[in-house]
């Protein structure tokens, strides 16, 4: 029972940061229909800014809100310079232009900094407390928790109770109409890929010390889970990209308890499978909108 | 020219790829009045008005809103100079509520005072809009649909209203009410409208002014009143 008690609170903070991941994920495909295959790499670019900036400053938190800046313009960037030029009438296109760019970031993280892992530092411990005799949460995880915990109720005050909110929700829904009702659509979508690959950059922030170390392919595992809590909440839903990354962490997280580590990528690849099965559009998937 | 034309158009041609379905349309649209522009299906309706809001990029000709040319102005600018675009199948936001909807009308507007006056107005104005708010666009009937795209645009003051086939898909009593409020926007406002029809009866009987179109060039301008009585150029271009 304690150990079940452990996983699965173990499960819910990594489950917190592939929800904030997939999060990512899900909001560049609402706005420009495109999955990100590349945010995993920009992930990690922006970790290597913090892992510099801490470096030359001797500050965490410098380097952790340097980390974020560089989320915000990295995915500005990558619209604005890449997927703005892009033939969007093959949903094939964006994929593979995405792909390059995780070829080309990856190469040049390695130039820079060497394919070596780099130590990640965390900001508190991550060891976990006990309590009544159990082992629970770490202070670390804590922090993971209420930050991913900001973000998601941040992100859900911006889109549904602010202006620039319904402008992109609009702009993402209906490009040529909002054009005519003043939108500056492609303002929007800009924005839309600043604050995902924002959020994409906490998620690095908040996961890679919990692995390995910094390494320019340190967000590949963690990209996958994502795209799987993604893809099971719905990639169109906000709140199933939160469920479903929850989901995938309480799965990794009692199949590498119960069963062994190594199965933990099959349990992810069948989870995939069957809701691709099972239900295509996600869990969370809206029913399609009657077009009259 | 008369200073009191809200909308001149002079040798527009425009169209999809190399080929153009306008073939330089003149229009004169006065400030104040409701013209209606009607013809057969493919005579180039629904492509003047996205030539004219900027959806279609013109290949020719000039576009001039109370003397201002509109050549280069992003779509997206129109609106902040007084023209609104109801598009073919109103465009209504499927996705977003009524609310939704109906705010984004009023966006972009700096006087959020009076934006918030004007939602206001459009709800006392569309009873039904108001008592479905936080309903989805999806979710409402044909007449909801076309109350909330006249709506969304009214809550944006226009001076000049663009209107492609108000009375596609509708009730005919529908779109008596939607004509008749036309006609009462237009006394209580100062409201000019274009509006494009298939349904030529009810668009006439609205209008000061009928636009006819054939293949893409303006075959005739006159009263609406005299186009209604006009038996040659009815049978010609009009089928009826």
């Amino acid at each position: 029972m304690d150990r079940f008690v452990f996983l699965t609170l173990d499960g819910l903070s990594r489950g917190a940061v592939y929800a904030a991941f997939a999060l990512a994920l899900v909001l560049i495909w609402r706005a420009a229909r495109i999955v990100n295959f590349a945010q995993g790499a920009m992930a990690v670019a922006t970790a290597y800014v913090a892992y510099s900036v801490s470096a030359a400053t001797g500050s965490y938190w410098l380097g952790f809100l340097a980390a974020l800046a560089a989320g915000l313009l990295l995915g500005a960037a990558v619209d604005l310079a890449v997927m703005r030029f892009v033939d969007h009438r093959s949903p094939l296109n964006p994929v593979i232009v995405a792909l390059g760019l995780v070829l080309l970031i990856q190469a040049v993280l390695g130039m820079v900094y060497g394919n070596e892992f780099l130590p990640a530092e965390a900001p508190f411990s991550r060891s976990a407390l006990t309590v009544a005799g159990v082992a629970v949460l770490s202070p670390y995880d804590l922090f993971a928790f209420a930050a991913v915990g900001v973000v998601v109720v941040g992100l859900a005050w911006i889109f549904t109770r602010t202006a620039v909110g319904l402008r992109m929700r609009a702009a993402a829904f209906a490009p040529e109409v909002s054009r005519l009702l003043g939108v500056n659509v492609g303002g929007m979508l800009t924005l839309g890929w600043a604050l995902a690959s924002g959020v994409g950059a906490l998620a690095g922030m908040l996961v890679i010390p919990t692995e390995l170390g910094l390494h320019p392919h340190a967000m590949d595992l963690v990209f996958v889970s994502a795209f799987t809590a993604a893809v099971v909440g719905g990639l169109d839903s906000p709140p199933g990209a939160v469920v479903g990354g929850l989901a995938v962490g309480l799965l990794l997280s009692y199949v590498s308890g119960y069963a062994g580590s190594d199965l933990t990528p099959l349990a992810v690849l069948v989870l995939l499978l069957a809701v691709l099965l099972v239900r295509p559009g996600g869990l969370f998937a809206p029913v399609a909108a009657r077009r009259v | 020219m008369s200073g009191d034309d809200l909308l001149v158009v002079r040798g527009l041609v425009a169209g999809y790829g190399a080929a153009p379905v306008l073939h330089g349309v003149d229009l004169t649209v006065p400030a104040g009045t409701i013209a209606a522009v009607v013809g057969a299906n493919g005579a180039g309706k629904t492509t003047l008005l996205r030539a004219l809001s900027g959806m279609l990029r013109p290949l020719a000709g000039r576009v001039a809103l109370a003397g201002d040319d509109l050549r280069g102005v992003p779509v997206e600018q129109l609106v902040r100079r007084g023209m609104a675009h109801v598009p073919e199948g109103r465009g209504v936001v499927g996705e977003l509520t009524v609310d939704e909807n109906l705010r984004l009308g009023g966006l972009w507007r700096r006087d959020r005072a009076d934006a918030t006056r004007a939602l206001d107005e459009v709800y006392q104005l569309f009873e039904p809009l108001a008592r479905r708010r936080r309903h989805l666009g999806h979710q409402l009937s044909g007449g909801e649909r076309q109350m909330l795209a006249l709506g969304r645009a009214l809550v944006g003051r226009p001076r000049l209203l663009l209107l492609d086939e108000p009375s596609l898909g509708l009730a005919p009593r529908v779109v008596a009410q939607t004509m008749a409020l036309l006609r009462q926007l237009r006394e209580a406002t100062g409201l000019t409208v274009l509006l494009v029809e298939q349904n030529v009866r009810s668009a006439l009987s609205v209008a000061d002014q009928g636009v006819v179109m054939a293949l893409g060039r303006v075959v005739s301008t006159a009263p609406a009143a005299r186009l209604r009585d006009d038996d040659d150029l009815r049978h010609a271009y009009l089928g009826f």
